[in-house]
């Protein structure tokens, strides 16, 4: 919402710097988001009359203009536009001039002419957004004359507003003044509009039928007589264009206006194109057509309300836009003019539905006035009398449902224990009487009747909002509570950043690729599907919730690999989406992965990762489980399984995958789900106490079938050493001559220590047999000698 | 007395012990002059047949020698292992400035301000609390205030998601819902606050992404007012943002919250003198915040007259681009190596 200062002070004498008047609106929470000081700046810019357009010799987006500027002769211009036509008054920014803007103005040359000053648009004189030409001064306006002066123009502030959904009041330049005088403690006051009623009564020649009451709370009709379209006054022109509207002739100019004074949306029918001036007011029959204002034909819906004439003939739907069929015109005389409060929902509906958002159905949906109906019907018809028109006396007047207006018991109590203030009944009441709120005291409280421009406030919180509004959200005390509650990390909270800082701490930075994606990327590496889709997507490409890490972190590979980045090591720690199991209720399972992708490295940096972080965990008894699965490499892959439980998946990545996105190196992968993981026994980490004594050494290798993982035999080796055994490693792995083929040999050692003795040599060779007996007998394995 | 013969002989046997070239020559020459043909034995196996005065005398004589031949071994023997230890660590010397590089990883950028934020609120008294990214509209809307066709809910582009009912099931526009899960899971008084990713149907710029991260706050408790939402967020913002760096509150409007507040802090960048990152205002908008709206009690089930609260939240990932001057939040995203390794 944008207010003119001369505006604001037709209705309360606002004084003093404009940047402090600023400041007031900001704190009520009328932020300014902009503020400009028009009119101002101008010295230099007259009048000039266009004597010739010539088209320039060596450019195309240039013409050369003849103008007079007051002392008859011809003076040559560059210009950029072309709306002009020859006997125009335009404003021209004379040699020396320093524009708003700070550009000065001096005699140049462009493309070999001379340009003797600079022709404004209405944005170069800071009147307003239009920038598509010249302005035109209006007709008459005698050369040389100061532009300020043709324009009538006077400094003036303009500020742009931003308005919260929860104030309807300030949608209005009349609104913005209350709230803003009693902020400053100035009187407030509507003027009365002067109208003379002359003519044959209204109530005779119009009718309303209001069929549907939950539609409109109130509706109002007068009739204006004498009505001939031409143009508004230069005065209102530019007050609508500078407030950001674009003038259109006399009675859509006056509409507008009193619109944006008063906060009230009305609309106007040629009274001689509706049969028998009857109107009805009713909700539309899903389907019923109408073509709007703006010439298109648009289909109705239940929902939508429409203003009907006698013949039950949809000619405006209710609050968003009226109908072509009715429409004033050049030879329009008679004018039925409607003020109506709609119901607000509908209207918000309505006109999200019809893509129709105006700055009439912006104000309904908020909430109108429905007691500012007779003000702005008498202001309407004061504004346009100037232009001859007159109101004829009598109006039609239906109400339907409207908001109670019941008072609300606001609690002084509790006003204090919501703000933390220590205010009393008549601080509250001092607060809130000056914008409107009749206050009626209860013993310490206050019965408070809103006023009717405040649709948005019915209960004791809203009106205690008001209260914190006005005594100032500066001026609200603060205190820090004391929390009663131990601040905390979860379990899960902790284990995250120690996970993060461990895969830091090995060189692996952390991506953050989107979770939305195409459903092909997920197909495309293997990734689970079906996966969890978007019903409205932006675009395909984020159209499914992903259900493995995968396809982001490949992704990220993929782009620095397309920058020439190589060798990059990425994790990331987050949620996968997967349809919800059959009775599990609508929402998606989000189990929490880790996975790493190691650009350059193989599947045994991959696995080393993993043993970081089961050692991290402490993770009892984690299983490789060769195997196959879409998307990683078919030989280079393991199944992580945790007792018994698969938890995820460790290898590299399938080099048709990596082909396919640009990736030319290996890379190592690791897929965690987090969740699986930590819901078996994991962290338990007692105390050994530290052996004083010497340990015993024993090396062995194993021819093995390829069949067979490493891990397998390290189990079956730990198992059968016994309690002696403090630690086993596998240390080499060799294949080719003398192990066989389709053999490996994995050599590991041993090491035997006991916590109270020494042991001696005859107990380390009991547990070495034992050792080679039990993974000789339990794999596909032979001793090497 | 000493003899000719054993001065003579100390002087030869000292420049030898001196001048051997290795230690294998010396420990020869150290045998060879306190051996038991040398001069050095002999005098000594001739104090036998001297009278006891000229033994005390030539028997003191005899020992001056043997420990000059001793300390001049030692000496020598010290000499030569020094120098063969710096030779054998010479051999192994590096240059370290040749080492070949290391890198660390890098925490995201996200991660880092989303730690930074949770510890000075846990150090506040505050748990963390987290909760579902796609949520039910009950959760996202409906018991935040925002009934069906509520008009406020034009607030949030909203992407839908394919599961249950048309229009019921959503990625969460805002972590709010969170707060209603907090609430229906325990009793007052909460004091948390809940981090997480967040989504919105938005195509993508420099300044908005789909995808991006909030942070949440909720207080409920007996007595909790608009003073100490605005004593909380104060204290927050020195803990965060520095000393210097204050926080204020202007009226503004969310259906989950009355009264409601937009929460702005002193600009980072010229601490409020005004400039181009504050538009010349010297305050940079942060989050909104205000009183937990009776609306939203009653949808969990709290008395909203014997508890009241707060709740606040803003946006991780600009708040932490501003500061790092990354002026294009996509760049976030991105998951370019070289980004990555800045932070």
């Amino acid at each position: 919402m944008k207010v003119l200062l001369s505006w604001l002070r037709e209705f309360a004498p606002f004084e003093g710097d404009p940047a402090a008047l600023g400041d007031e609106m900001s704190d009520l929470g009328m932020a300014v988001e902009s503020m400009e000081r028009i009119g101002e700046g101008l010295d230099g810019i007259v009048a000039a009359r266009v004597l010739d357009l010539r088209s320039h010799p060596k450019a195309d987006r240039i013409q050369l203009v003849d103008v007079d500027a007051g002392d008859g002769e011809a003076l040559q211009i560059c210009c950029g536009a072309f709306n002009m036509a020859v006997g125009d008054v335009v404003p021209l920014a004379t040699l020396g001039t320093t524009m708003p803007d700070g550009l000065e103005i001096a005699r140049r040359k462009l493309r070999g002419e001379w340009s003797n000053g600079m022709l404004c648009s209405g944005r170069e004189l800071r009147l307003g957004d239009d920038h598509e030409g010249i302005l035109v001064l209006p007709e008459g306006t005698a050369p040389g004359t100061p532009v300020t002066d043709a324009l009538g123009l006077q400094a003036d502030v303009l500020w742009d507003l931003e308005i919260n959904p929860n104030r309807p009041d300030a949608m209005s330049v009349a609104g913005v003044a209350r709230d803003l005088a009693a902020r400053v403690g100035v009187p407030f006051a509507l003027p009365a509009p002067r109208v003379d009623e002359v003519g044959a009564d209204a109530a005779g020649r119009c009718s309303v039928e209001l069929v549907d009451p939950d539609l409109c709370g109130r509706f109002l009709a007068r009739v204006l007589d004498g009505v001939a379209v031409g143009s508004s006054p230069a005065w209102m022109q530019q007050r609508l264009t500078l407030l950001g509207m674009r003038p259109v002739n006399s009675v859509v100019d006056v509409s507008n206006y009193v619109m944006l004074e008063l906060g009230q949306p009305n609309h106007t029918y040629d009274l001689d194109r509706v049969p028998g001036g009857r109107l009805r007011v009713r909700w539309a029959r899903p389907g019923e057509r109408i073509t709007t204002l703006d010439d298109v034909e648009r289909e109705l819906a239940e929902g939508d309300g429409v203003i009907a004439d006698g013949e039950d003939r949809p000619i405006g739907i209710a609050g968003v836009m009226g109908g072509a069929s009715t429409e004033i015109g050049p030879d329009t005389t008679a004018v039925l003019l409607e003020m109506a409060w709609w119901d607000p929902m509908t209207i918000a509906r309505s006109s999200r539905r019809l893509g129709l958002r105006s700055e009439a159905s912006m104000r309904f949906e908020r909430g109108a006035d429905p007691e500012a109906v007779e003000r702005a019907a008498l202001r309407f018809a004061e504004l346009l009398g100037a232009d001859g028109a007159t109101l004829a006396p009598g109006s039609v007047d239906v109400r339907g449902a409207l908001p109670s207006r019941a008072p609300v018991r606001v609690r002084t109590s509790r006003v204090n224990l919501l703000l933390g203030t220590e205010l009393a009944v008549d601080d509250v009441r001092g607060a809130i009487e000056p914008i409107g709120f009749a206050c009626e005291p209860v013993a310490d409280d206050l019965d408070v009747v809103v006023p009717s421009w405040r649709y948005d406030t019915a209960t004791e919180t809203d009106v205690i909002e008001e209260v914190a509004r006005h005594v100032g959200y500066a001026a609200l005390p603060t205190r820090r509570p004391t929390s009663p509650v131990t601040g905390s990390l979860s379990e899960r909270q902790r284990l995250r950043r120690r996970l993060r800082s461990l895969l830091a701490g090995l060189g692996l930075s952390e991506a953050m690729p989107s979770p939305l994606l195409a459903p092909e990327d997920l197909a495309r590496v293997g990734a689970p599907t079906p996966p969890v889709l978007l019903t409205n997507p932006m675009a395909a490409e984020e159209s499914a919730l992903r259900t493995s890490l995968r396809p982001g972190l490949l992704g990220a590979l993929a782009h620095n690999a397309a920058h020439q980045i190589t060798g990059v090591r990425l994790f990331e720690l987050g949620t996968v989406f997967l349809p919800p199991l059959p009775g599990a209720g609508p929402l998606p399972a989000e189990p929490e992965h880790l996975a790493v992708v190691l650009g350059g490295e193989d599947a045994h940096a991959a696995a080393g990762v993993l043993d970081v972080l089961v050692e991290a965990l402490a993770v009892p008894g984690v299983d490789l489980v060769t195997d196959e699965v879409p998307g990683l490499h078919p030989t280079r892959c393991a199944r992580i399984e945790v007792a018994g439980q698969g938890v995820g998946w460790v290898g590299e990545l399938d080099p048709d995958v990596l082909a396919a996105a640009g990736v030319g190196e290996r890379a190592g992968w690791l897929e965690v789900d987090l969740d699986r993981l930590l819901a078996q026994p994991h962290g338990e980490r007692s105390y050994r106490r530290v052996s004083r004594f010497p340990a015993s050494d024993v090396d062995l290798a194993f021819a093995v079938d390829e069949g067979t993982s490493a891990v397998a035999v390290e189990r079956t080796v730990a198992t059968a050493a016994g309690d002696l055994l403090e630690s086993v490693a596998l240390f080499d792995v060799y294949r080719g001559a003398g192990v066989g083929d389709g053999r490996r040999s994995l050599a590991y050692r041993l090491r035997f220590r006991a916590d109270d003795r020494t042991l001696t040599d005859a107990e380390v060779a009991e547990a070495r047999a034992a050792v080679i007996d039990a993974v000789t007998s339990t794999h596909p394995a032979e001793l090497r000698g | 007395m000493i003899t000719e013969d054993l001065r003579r002989f100390e002087v030869d046997a000292l420049g030898r012990l001196r001048a051997a070239a290795d230690l294998d020559e010396l420990r020869s020459v150290e045998a060879e002059v306190s051996g038991k043909r040398s001069p050095l034995a002999e005098a000594k196996r001739a104090l036998g047949g001297l009278d006891p005065e000229a033994r005390k005398e030539a028997g003191r004589a005899v020992n001056e020698v043997r420990q000059a031949l001793q300390a001049a071994a030692d000496a020598r023997r010290a000499e030569l292992e020094g120098a063969a230890r710096r030779a054998t660590l010479e051999a192994e010397r590096l240059d370290l400035s040749e080492h070949p590089r290391r890198r660390s990883g890098h925490l995201h950028l996200v991660t880092q301000a989303r730690d930074h934020l949770e510890d000075v609120f846990v150090g506040m008294g505050f748990t963390v609390a987290e909760g579902p990214q796609v949520e039910t509209d009950f959760y996202n809307f409906e018991a935040l205030n925002l009934p069906a066709a509520h008009p406020a809910r034009g607030m949030w582009d909203t992407l839908y998601v394919d599961l249950g009912e048309p229009g019921t099931v959503l990625l969460r526009t805002h972590t709010s819902p969170v707060q209603i899960r907090v609430m229906q899971a325990t009793e007052p008084p909460i004091y948390s606050v809940m981090p997480g990713r967040v989504y919105r149907r938005d195509t993508a710029d420099a300044s908005h992404t789909p995808v991006f991260h909030q942070i949440e706050g909720l207080v409920v408790d007996r007595g909790i007012s608009f003073a100490d939402l605005g004593g909380t967020l104060e204290a927050f913002t020195t803990a965060y943002f520095g000393r210097d760096i204050r926080s204020r509150l202007r009226p503004s409007y969310f259906p989950f919250t009355e009264p409601s507040a937009e929460y702005d802090i002193t600009c980072v960048f010229c601490r409020g003198d005004g400039c181009r990152s504050c538009g010349g205002t010297g305050w940079l908008e942060l989050g909104g915040c205000g009183m937990v709206h009776p609306n939203v009690f009653a949808a969990v089930g709290y008395d909203p007259e014997e508890w009241t609260g707060f709740a606040f939240g803003f946006g991780i990932d600009r708040m932490t681009a501003q500061r790092h001057g990354v002026d294009d939040l996509r760049e976030l995203f991105s998951n370019d190596a070289r980004f990555l390794e800045q932070f």
